[in-house]
């Protein structure tokens, strides 16, 4: 049954006969990338968790389900998988991948491209291919799953996955202070999951067992408040810059210390790759889909 | 036809640094895996200009390249192969690239050139109290390159991950001799991840000559244990009640009895030489968690029936322990003269299962099979040794090798954790794959090396698409 609503999917896709296609997920992030070009026909991957043993830590699950969806079924077992989006109720894991944005925790626990082992996906002309494979550490083959992250749908469309997962934190408190140096904060916590500064003020993320918080919390100099959560994010465009270029920011942002992302509320201009890298990257799209029929529109660069 | 190739690659490095001889040429015909094969001539280049120019002599002769970082892998892939039609490849080598070009202790990243050793690094940023986290058992002879195209591991991958998380961008000599940078110092470069693609990309997709890693800082508290099982299926519940547990430790290895015994005669690090098995865990942090999570492990170990929990008291006691761990190698070398050592892995839940099938397989091939390996990612390494030069044993331990990989296929896992597939394994790709996904795969290193000139013959078995050669050729096994 799982199999057949894989191919179900790659059907609705599609070959190079049946023209432009876009995958839909929740639409929280639809405008990343360039807009989609108008009146093309959509199709949604299918969604559901499918496969989910705790003791290996990993989880497999349909493209189309909800995040919120995934992570309720990881934290009866205590577990996560650091996919982190936004707007959890209505991204959907192949959404989240497809787009590449990783979350505000990864300092902590790195980028989302980490958490895919295992990609279900199909191709411009309708097939259904696998890339990487159900185990948390795997060097079988190239690393089509690394290139699948990010790649807004233009290599193939997700239909499932194999995910990473993380043990819960016990516990995990944001912290905000004001006028603290966020980048001495930043040499001074051990493996703090979030440092975040808007100029004015710092947040602090610290996640884990109780004593590693306590330990955490001593290094922190100044007067630091427990706060809800994070301060809210701009979303008109992320910056994506050398973290030690976060030093000389201006203008109004919220800025994840050590990672280098800039959250900005109005668009951001993001720089293509030149010379021989953008070369690649177009030798790549023409691989994958050289009709250009997979989300038309979006990665023009490519 | 190859005198003026030499000729050529000498007057652009130095005739020094351009090997000919045959015997020169024997040194680079082999890796550390049983296979052989045969180079025209082997370069050393000192800059990222000097290997474009080996890379264009060496196309506009009609010869394919094979990189090499220190020759420590163990899967072929820097063996020299070219099929029948064709010469024997240039060999470039990257060893006397050997610079650490910059260290930013800030952000937490250095640039180095290929040819760095893993342990120099982290060596040398230590007193900045950083340190480069993969840390393959190698890790005193391999170089960075090598560790970024077989995108290694090493046990404190457990909690750090493999190299492809520690490497944000690559400054590359493609097979055409063009340079380029993939990815960047920024999180988010912007288009594909291409750098993800060429990290173990085993060769294929062109030589590394400059990689910008992340630096790790040190924990500053760390407690080493060693834990003693009178079964192996104890010492496997404990790894998953320790990932159970929601503990994740820098390190889980696991050594049966037969390696635990050649460590301990060949180290006296006070290995129990009669366990069935021995667990070396490792946690490290802040103190206190640390101390928590000590306390957490020798529980669940001890419900499991461990004998006893040995705790190391302080850095030397710890720095033994390890070494034991990873001079396993050494040790098998006293035991008889040839050891293979095999890489695959499966779901953790299956661990005890596999193992006990490979002790079934080597009872059947009346073989001497070992196991020393990480045990919480499910990265088995079963270590067969043996003495090739009784008649017969070669083609029993490739016939073992077989079946201990089916083994792992069959509890659904993948054929390579860590050493990559290379010349050894590309004929079992279509295990786990079938022939659409390796075209996918095919496609993505045409996008690098549209001509198959670099390192050919690796990582896709022949037929991946339509003008590969079918077979591992003749004589590439010892
Ligand atoms: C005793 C022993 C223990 C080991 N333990 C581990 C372990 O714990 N974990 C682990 O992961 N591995 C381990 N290995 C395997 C091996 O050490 C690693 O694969 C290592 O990363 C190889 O590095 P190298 O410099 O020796 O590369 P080589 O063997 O020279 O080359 C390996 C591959 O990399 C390619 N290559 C090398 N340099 C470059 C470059 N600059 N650009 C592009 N391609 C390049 C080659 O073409 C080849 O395909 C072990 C090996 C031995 C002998």
């Amino acid at each position: 049954m799982g199999v057949r609503a894989l191919e179900k999917f790659a059907t609705e896709v599609g070959g190079a006969d049946t023209g432009p296609v876009t995958c839909v997920g929740g639409r929280s992030q639809w405008d990343v990338g360039g807009p989609c070009l108008p009146s093309v026909r959509e199709v949604r991957a299918p969604s559901g968790v499918t496969e989910y043993e705790p003791a290996e830590m990993i989880v497999r699950c349909r493209a189309g389900t909800p995040v919120a969806e995934l992570d309720a079924v990881l934290a009866a077992a205590g577990q996560m998988v650091t996919l982190d989006p936004a707007c959890p109720e209505v991204a959907t894991v192949g959404g989240v991948l497809a787009v590449g944005h990783s979350g505000l925790r990864r300092l902590r626990f790195g980028p989302v491209r980490d958490v895919l082992l295992e990609a279900h996906f199909v191709t411009a002309d309708g097939s259904l291919i696998k890339a990487g494979g159900p185990v948390v550490k795997n060097v079988t083959g190239f690393d089509l799953c690394r290139m699948l992250v990010g790649s807004l749908g233009t290599i193939g469309f997700l239909a499932e996955v194999v995910l990473r997962c993380q043990p819960r934190p016990q516990v995990s408190a944001w912290y905000r202070a004001e006028g603290a140096d966020p980048f001495e904060i930043r040499s001074r916590l051990f493996r703090p999951s979030s440092i975040l500064t808007d100029g004015a003020s710092t947040w602090v993320l610290l996640e884990g067992r109780a004593p590693d918080i306590e330990a955490e919390l001593s290094f922190l100099p100044g007067d630091w408040q427990a706060v809800e959560g994070p301060p809210s994010v701009p979303a008109g465009g992320r910056e994506s810059l050398p973290p030690s270029r976060l030093r000389s920011l201006h203008g109004e942002y919220l800025a994840e210390v050590g990672v280098g992302t800039v959250h900005r509320p109005g668009p951001v201009g993001v720089v293509p790759a030149q010379g021989r890298a953008a070369d690649l990257q177009r030798r790549v799209r023409d691989a994958f889909d050289p009709s250009r029929r997979l989300n038309p529109g979006r990665m023009e660069a490519a | 036809m190859t005198s003026t190739l030499v000729a050529d690659l000498r007057r652009a490095l130095s005739p020094g640094r351009v090997l000919a001889e045959p015997l020169e040429l024997a040194l680079f015909a082999r890796d550390a895996s049983v296979m052989e094969g045969h180079a025209a001539v082997v370069c050393f280049p000192t800059t990222t200009e000097e290997v474009q120019a080996a890379v264009r002599i060496a196309r506009s002769h009609g010869r394919a390249i094979v990189p090499r970082g220190s020759g420590t892998g163990l899967a072929g892939g820097a063996v020299p192969v070219s099929d029948d039609a064709s010469p024997p490849p240039v060999v470039v080598v990257t060893t006397k690239m050997n610079a650490i070009v910059d260290v930013d202790e800030v952000d937490r990243v250095a640039w180095v050139q290929p040819g760095v050793l893993n342990l120099d690094l982290s060596r040398a940023v230590a007193h900045l109290g950083l340190h480069f986290a993969p840390d393959p058992s190698s890790q005193q002879s391999c170089s960075i390159g090598g560790n970024v195209a077989n995108n290694s591991g090493g046990p404190h991958c457990l909690l750090h991950g493999v190299t492809s998380a520690h490497v944000l961008a690559l400054e590359v000599v493609l097979p055409d001799g063009e340079v380029v940078v993939l990815g960047g110092l920024d999180p988010d470069p912007d288009g594909y991840d291409l750098r993800g693609a060429f990290v173990g990309s085993e060769g294929t997709m062109g030589i590394a000559t400059r990689v910008a890693v992340r630096l790790t800082p040190l924990p500053p508290a760390i407690r080493t244990m060693l834990v003693d099982f009178e079964t192996v299926a104890a010492a496997g519940a404990t790894v998953s009640g320790i990932i159970a547990a929601g503990i994740v430790p820098a390190a889980i290895e696991m050594m049966d009895s037969a390696i635990t015994c050649a460590v301990e005669d060949y180290v006296h690090a006070g290995f129990p030489r009669d366990a069935a098995a021995v667990l070396l865990v490792e946690v490290d942090g802040l103190a206190d968690g640390v101390e928590e999570a000590a306390r957490l492990i020798t529980d669940i170990a001890v419900a499991q029936g461990a004998r006893t929990v040995r705790v190391a008291a302080g850095a030397e006691e710890r720095a033994l322990l390890w070494k034991g761990r990873k001079s396993a190698f050494g040790a098998v070398a006293r035991i008889a003269p040839d050891y293979y050592l095999h890489d695959a892995v499966v779901p953790r839940t299956k661990l005890v299962e596999v193992l006990a099938a490979i002790a079934d397989i080597a009872e059947r091939y009346d073989l001497l099979i070992m196991n020393v390996f990480h045990a919480g990612d499910g990265n088995l390494h079963p270590l067969i040794v043996f003495d090739r030069r009784v008649a017969g044993t070669l083609e029993r331990v490739r016939l073992a090798g077989g079946e201990i990989i089916t083994a792992c296929v069959a509890a659904g896992g993948m054929l390579s954790g860590e050493h990559g597939i290379g010349l050894e394994k590309r004929d079992y790709m279509g295990m786990v794959f079938s022939d659409a996904d390796l075209d996918a795969q095919a496609r993505l290193r045409d996008v690098f090396d549209p001509t198959h000139a670099c390192n050919p013959m690796k990582v896709l078995p022949g037929g991946s698409r339509c003008g590969d050669l079918q077979h591992v050729p003749e004589g590439a096994w010892v």
